[in-house]
């Protein structure tokens, strides 16, 4: 009985988590009069009264998305930088992160354990820490204010490398030996053996790297200047309760292809999460 | 005909070093974007904000001297060392629990990693309008005939930044605690309770124990992610929030702002040689336990 209670205590408390995604969609559904009237109290401040809300929208309409939809072009352009940053690093990211963890994890090579440990300490430094430096390089490669300031840095982020590294480490090296011994080039054990088996990390550090990046905001606020580049994480921010329902529109359409990506890598993620943390 | 000769370079490399054209090109972003900057920044730790004058310790008597810089220095040092004890404890009884109960375990271990995808944008706005004076939470308590109360802007946007961290993290690591329980071998525990083993000493005597070697890195994750927690409180309050969620985050953003590159530079040299230390004794501890 016991037992059924603490189990009951603990679903609900994950739904309570999960509770600001039903909030978010809700309040993008609401009559644009309906959220207002719910949140004036916030908004002007007046005293003794409190923001209300009701747990659905009393008439559902879409309205709200119609005006971010239509009448915001700048929208598109926030929402467009968001996909090509995201997108730009995770593509880099395949390019040289994983081949450098596939070295890491099946050669032996000496300095390994000095550049590993360089690799896990960029991985563990805040950005903070790493802000100046970053600046000063990217200021005199002419980067500043280009969407390629964050993209660059992106690629070489070695979170990805020590997660699939993780990964790799897994695959027996008595499975490459006998491909060697088979004939086969390092090279083609890498495409035919490495990236196969270690997808599941591969996708895992891709999942978790694409919701890093779809929430970038310390770098686009230190390295952009033009509005112009910002992206939806940024923007959204920028969006003042006055106009409340496009806040929770351009919440709920950054929360889609997050989600989307959050439950197609589902599976592989906690495997990949797993793999981070375990060494075999 | 150079190209063809290039190739081969490229061939006989691979032969002979395999692993550094699988490393260089990483390792070349990682120096040129990363490692070499941040020699740089050493150096400018140690000269003028300009960058050329040479002034010895000049911008660490600066630091340690500055208030905000102490006061980031202590209340970031404060909300590791709360939530980082909170989220492992809090995170490890429910895995010990979801554990036990597999079937439904696994649909409610889903769902508490979702609020990882939950961008942070999004959570601001929640914040905002929970959190108000004229808020929900308020609203809420005064039902109870609670008096309103300025959460944002008292001592209580400390634990508001460190719920919103938990809050965030809590599935991550309890996916990492069930990974641990699970490698732990069954027949351990029917030794055990066949010897008439207490639950509480087989906790404390077998889990525990078995659940050390992930402890490191969980420690670590947990860390790395303390730092992201920043974005939330600087969303929501700006440059100058509430003193007690006034973060290492904050300082440098209103030095970056202020151009004072010299303070800059002395503060990252100073946090990261502290990170890296902690790191490398983490490490250590690590190997030492296989």
């Amino acid at each position: 009985m016991k037992d059924k209670l603490i189990l009951a205590g603990i679903t609900a408390s994950a739904f309570l988590a999960v509770y600001p995604v039903a909030f978010l969609l809700t309040g993008s559904l609401m009559n644009p009069s309906e959220l207002q009237e719910n949140l004036a109290p916030v908004v002007s401040g007046a005293d003794e009264t409190y923001a209300s809300w009701s747990l659905l929208p009393f008439a559902p309409t879409l309205q709200s998305y119609v005006k971010v939809l239509l009448e915001q072009p700048e929208f598109f352009v926030v929402f467009w930088n968001s996909v090509k940053v995201t997108l730009g690093v995770l593509a880099g990211q395949m390019l040289f992160g994983v081949p450098a963890a596939w070295a890491f994890a099946q050669y032996e090579f000496k300095g390994k354990k000095v550049l590993f440990t360089m690799y896990i300490i960029f991985m563990m430094l805040p950005f903070q820490v790493l802000m100046l430096s970053e600046y000063l390089v990217l200021h005199n490669l002419l980067l500043i204010d280009s969407l390629w300031a964050l993209i660059i840095p992106g690629v070489f982020s070695t979170f990805s490398v020590f997660v699939i590294y993780n990964f790799f480490r897994g695959i027996p090296r008595n499975i490459l030996e006998a491909a060697r011994l088979d004939g086969a080039g390092e090279f083609r054990l890498f495409i035919q053996i490495g990236l196969p088996l270690g997808k599941t990390g591969i996708i895992a550090a891709m999942t978790l790297q694409f919701l890093e990046y779809w929430n970038i905001i310390e770098q686009p606020m230190v390295f952009l200047e033009q509005k112009s580049l910002w992206p939806l994480s940024l923007y959204l921010p920028s969006i003042t309760l006055e106009n409340a329902g496009q806040s929770f529109v351009a919440s709920v359409i950054t929360l889609i292809p997050a989600l989307f990506v959050f439950f197609y890598g589902k599976d592989h993620l906690e495997k990949g999460i797993i793999a981070s943390a375990v060494k075999e | 005909m150079d190209k063809e000769k290039q190739i081969r370079k490229i061939k006989q490399y691979m032969k002979k070093r395999p692993w550094l054209v699988f490393l260089a090109p990483s390792l070349m972003g990682v120096l040129v974007f990363f490692a070499i900057p941040y020699m740089d920044v050493f150096r400018r730790a140690f000269f003028s904000s300009a960058g050329n004058r040479f002034t010895g310790l000049e911008n660490f008597r600066d630091i340690f001297a500055n208030e905000a810089f102490q006061k980031a220095l202590s209340n970031t040092g404060r909300f590791i060392v709360t939530c980082i004890p909170l989220l492992l404890i809090i995170s490890l009884l429910i895995s010990l629990f979801l554990y036990q109960h597999t079937k439904i375990g696994q649909y409610v271990k889903t769902i508490f990693l979702i609020p990882m995808a939950i961008p942070i944008a999004a959570v601001v706005l929640l914040w905002n309008i929970l959190f108000d004076r004229q808020g929900f939470l308020n609203g809420f308590l005064d039902f109870f005939g609670v008096d309103a109360v300025d959460w944002m802007n008292t001592e209580y946007a400390f634990w508001i930044v460190v719920s919103s961290y938990i809050w965030k993290n809590l599935g991550y690591h309890i996916v990492l605690w069930i990974a641990g329980l699970s490698m732990i071998p069954e027949n351990i525990y029917e030794v055990a309770r066949m010897d008439g083993a207490k639950e509480g000493s087989i906790f404390f005597r077998i889990t525990l124990p078995n659940l050390l070697p992930m402890v490191f890195i969980i420690v670590v994750l947990a860390l790395l992610n303390s730092f992201k927690v920043f974005r939330e409180a600087y969303l929501v309050a700006g440059d100058y929030p509430h003193e007690s969620m006034y973060f290492i985050q904050h300082l440098f953003n209103n030095w970056f702002r202020d151009l004072s590159l010299g303070n800059m530079a002395a503060g990252a040299f100073f946090i990261s040689t502290m990170l890296i230390l902690l790191i490398i004794l983490l490490q250590k501890a690590w190997e030492n336990r296989e």
